[in-house]
């Protein structure tokens, strides 16, 4: 491994590996930037924008930005949480979101970003898209409501199971998750419960028929510990570094 | 999956004359949107297994562009073109006067299948307003009279192409002449001058020898000494972000790549713009000499001209300029006997997308998918079309090119200012007298550009259309140029009469309906802003909406994924400082006001208990203010 290069995250250094992103150096280094669209699996695109931070002054998403030796960067500031709160406001009002009758509370990644970020409120007129959802896979039920258009589902789909079940169509606000079939219904597609896919999803839109509240709700990912905690646990290390 | 209707005949046509290959697929879907009025479910099914990619993929690429539909909509398609400049000469009047003779509902096909008309983004006819599209060609200068003629032949079920030539008659407009639109160049004059620059100059054997123009022996330096001359103009590009154009090339040209390729920028969707459409149209031979010239420097092979669909009625004439630039040897191989002088270029047509003008967005569209903005870097130089080094560059830039290859670098620079050589077209509309283009030496102010084109009691320009800058007459004495107000071309001067919050909502709806939704903050952001604006218009606005506006537009212009969402904004910002008051007219009270109007939606149970007393008032000092 290369000698230690590092940069500075809110005053305090970060080291890091050639090849690393600001995010995946900064999880690694346990130092928690909040995210939606990342996952440590996949290739970072980019899009949900909440892990925005200030690099030298400048606004970049931490997820797709190289680290590089001797930057500044600044997270933890009341502007960037400001904004990060306005943009979790912006994806509850865009999509439909009434958490107490979801089965996915308390394991939603939308919603512990919300908690952990201190949204208060909505802010903003609800869209109220109309988005029906669909049961007719045996195994499988998609509640597009939630869906916050990470695209997560479709790289796991393409890259890991080789299947491509899902895909993006529209365009801005009308841009909407479809499925791989003519009929348009996931039955007609070749998705399997197994499927990667199906374990992406970090709000309440893929969603395991049967088994809803197998985790009551109070006991679950994020009932026990902020997001802000569990995204370190979860972050890959380098061999031998201890979690926590 | 089984399906029980086959694809029409001609999907087979569109894939052959497409190759089958997947990176054409826009073009494949804007054939068959062409042939059969929209994309059935059995085409995408097809489409999908001829060209290999998933049918989702397929209809996701359907689904982005405005143009191409996946369901039936109708035998004509009727598009009015909504810039704010297509309003102001009575659009809004005419469409409505257009539905209601056809009993039309906006965006609706009628029953018999035979028509649907809605509205589009700017069309680029800004100075001969209002247009319309008609399955996917230009009508200018609409009037009562056009329009009754136009839904004669639609009730006569005239196919388009047989519609009288009259209708479709665009005129140039060309009002001001400089070194560029007065160049008195033949085909092939800045070829060979490239070419000829070589041996006379002397300079050194190139550096990079990965470019096989270094083969070429009879003009070992022609492409450096070239782009010398290319650099030494500081030319910089003419499509908005003021790129100097001899750093991109030589990036491109020292990139690592099996191939370079050369684009024409030529979506021109910013409203208000129409300079490289009369650049398209009359001097179609410039702006491929120029191609030709980056190719020949960067040792390129292929080239695309990446036209924006509402300029479809170019496609064929300029096909046909490119074939005769072929049968003159100045494209294809050997081009004017130079061996492994090979180049060629195809025409791309786009589908109604502006952020397809973002270059990398241009090249995601290129290769056939969804039209989104790449993640940067790398750029476009090293990593642009199928990851090889890509020049992309404005239609205007590239026709500077060819001027400088021939007079050199030194003559460009002495036009125009210090740090902005050369000449700047603009694309002139709004309330004046001689709308059209104008070619100046940089520098000009705005001041001599409205005396020129005629404008009186102006009260606003808009510079470089929505994305731009809107200035108010304090500033009529600043100059265009990169180091004070630049431009990508568009210029809409409005009157006094005019209502700057009008003009700030319809590109608030320009934006909205344009992001690619890519990311969280232009997707959301750009329909909320539109959301306020509607509610400031219909008078249910408060102080609080103008807060908002301001929170919303920052974090659009901090954490966007492209230019679109950062400067998204800009109109409303500027708006709200310079013309405050024609949003402050509209408030209905100075604080909090619901976007809902409750004591409105008691009017109904008012009406039928024929009760107006005040306890059958919610709010009843709302109520007052509503009436006012
Ligand atoms: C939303 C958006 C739309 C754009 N539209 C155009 C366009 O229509 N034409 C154009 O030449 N450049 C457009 N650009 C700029 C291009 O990304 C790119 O900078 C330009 O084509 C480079 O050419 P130039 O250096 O010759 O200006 C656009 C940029 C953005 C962010
Ligand atoms: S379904 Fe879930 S994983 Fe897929 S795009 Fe929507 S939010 Fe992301
Ligand atoms: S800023 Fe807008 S147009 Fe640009 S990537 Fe984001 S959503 Fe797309
Ligand atoms: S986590 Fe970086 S943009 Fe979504
Ligand atoms: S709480 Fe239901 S989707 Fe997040």
């Amino acid at each position: 491994m290369n000698q230690a290069q590092s940069f500075t995250l809110d005053g305090a250094d970060v080291p890091y590996r050639p090849g690393q992103t600001i995010i995946q150096a900064a999880l690694a280094a346990g130092r928690y930037i909040p995210h939606l669209c990342y996952h440590p699996e996949f290739k970072p695109h980019g899009s949900c924008k909440l892990c925005t931070v200030k690099v030298d002054g400048r606004d970049m998403a931490a997820c797709t930005t190289p680290a590089a030796p001797g930057i500044a960067v600044e997270s933890d500031t009341q502007e960037i949480n400001d904004q990060r709160r306005m943009l979790v406001q912006m994806l509850f009002v865009e999509g439909n979101h009434f958490c107490p009758s979801c089965e996915q509370s308390g394991n939603c990644m939308l919603q512990a970003v919300a908690y952990d970020l201190g949204v208060m409120s909505p802010r903003f007129s609800h869209l109220y898209p109309s988005r029906p959802v669909d049961a007719s896979h045996p195994e499988i039920l998609l509640d597009f409501d939630r869906c916050i258009l990470c695209e997560l589902c479709i790289r796991a789909s393409a890259e890991v199971d080789r299947k491509s079940v899902f895909a993006l169509s529209g365009r801005g606000i009308t841009k909407r998750l479809i499925v791989n079939a003519a009929s348009g219904r996931l039955a007609d597609t070749n998705l399997a419960a197994s499927d990667k896919a199906t374990q992406v999803c970090p709000v309440g839109v893929i969603l395991r028929k049967g088994g809803a509240f197998a985790v009551p709700i109070g006991k679950r990912k994020y009932d026990l510990k902020p997001i802000s905690a569990r995204a370190l646990e979860d972050a890959p290390r380098p061999p031998g570094a201890r979690h926590g | 999956m089984p399906n029980d209707t086959l694809p029409e005949p001609g999907v087979d046509d569109a894939l052959n004359r497409n190759r089958r290959d997947p990176a054409r697929l826009v073009q494949i879907l804007r054939e068959v949107q062409t042939q059969y009025g929209y994309i059935s479910p059995a085409a995408l099914t097809h489409i999908a297994g001829a060209v290999g990619l998933p049918r989702a993929r397929v209809e996701g690429v359907a689904g982005f562009y405005s143009f191409l539909h996946t369901r039936p909509a109708g035998r004509y398609r009727v598009l009015f073109s909504d810039n704010i400049t297509d309003r102001m000469q009575g659009s809004g009047r005419l469409f409505d006067y257009f539905c209601s003779k056809l009993w039309l509902e906006r965006g609706k096909t009628s029953e018999d299948g035979l028509i649907r008309a809605d509205l589009t983004s700017c069309t680029g006819l800004c100075d001969q307003g209002p247009a319309l599209l008609v399955n996917g060609f230009a009508i200018p200068r609409l009037t009562e009279e056009r329009l009754d003629a136009i839904i004669d032949l639609i009730r006569a079920r005239i196919p388009v192409p047989a519609w009288p030539h009259e209708h479709f008659e665009i005129t140039e407009n060309v009002r001001r002449k400089d070194i560029l639109l007065d160049h008195a160049l033949q085909p092939g004059d800045a070829i060979r001058a490239a070419i000829a620059r070589g041996p006379r100059a002397g300079l050194e054997t190139a550096s990079n020898e990965r470019s096989w123009r270094e083969a070429v022996l009879s003009a070992p330096q022609g492409p450096v000494a070239t782009l010398e001359e290319i650099k030494r103009s500081n030319l910089r590009g003419r499509g908005g972000a003021g790129f100097t154009t001899g750093l991109k090339w030589e990036a491109c040209r020292s990139a690592l790549g099996q191939m370079r390729y050369v684009v024409c920028n030529a979506d021109e969707g910013e409203p208000g713009t129409f300079k490289d459409r009369v650049l398209l149209t009359r001097y179609a031979d410039l702006v491929i000499e120029g191609m030709t010239v980056c190719a020949y420097v960067i040792g390129a092979a292929r080239g695309f001209i990446y036209l924006r669909g509402e300029y479809r009625h170019l496609l064929d004439p300029l096909e046909e300029v490119l074939e005769a630039r072929r049968n003159a040897y100045l494209l294809g191989h050997g081009i004017m006997g130079q061996p492994g002088l090979d180049f060629d270029i195809e025409i791309h047509v786009g589908a109604g997308a502006y952020i397809c003008g973002e270059e990398s967005a241009l090249i995601e569209s290129l290769e056939g998918r969804r039209g989104v903005p790449r993640n940067r870097p790398p750029y476009p130089v090293t990593h642009g079309y199928l990851q090889q080094p890509t020049i992309v560059n404005n239609v205007e830039t590239f026709c500077a090119a060819a001027l400088i290859a021939i007079h050199g670098g030194e003559w460009y620079r002495g036009f125009g200012t210090a740090k902005s050589a050369g000449t700047k077209l603009l694309s002139v509309s709004g309330d004046c007298a001689r709308p059209g283009v104008y070619e100046y030496p940089f520098g000009v102010t705005i001041r001599d550009v409205l005396e020129d084109c005629g404008a009186v009691d102006t009260q606003a320009v808009q510079v470089s259309g929505p994305s731009g800058v809107c200035l108010d007459e304090t500033e009529f004495g600043r100059r265009i140029a990169f180091e004070d107000v630049p431009t990508a071309g568009s210029f809409m001067v409005f009157n006094r009469q005019r209502d700057m919050f009008e003009v700030a909502r319809n590109f608030s709806h320009f934006f909205a309906h344009e992001s690619c939704g890519f990311c969280t903050p232009c997707r959301v952001g750009t329909t909320l802003l539109r959301n306020c604006m509607d509610k400031l218009h219909a008078g249910h606005g408060s102080q609080h909406d103008l807060t908002e506006i301001v929170d919303i537009a920052r974090v659009l212009q901090a954490t966007s994924h492209c230019g679109l969402g950062h400067t998204a904004c800009n109109p409303l910002f500027d708006t709200l400082k310079k013309f405050r008051p024609s949003y402050e007219r509209r408030l209905s009270s100075l604080a909090f006001s619901p976007a809902f109007d409750l004591d409105g939606a008691l009017a109904a149970a008012r009406q039928m208990t024929g009760r107006d007393d005040a306890g059958a008032h919610l709010q009843p000092e709302a109520a007052e203010g509503a009436g006012r």
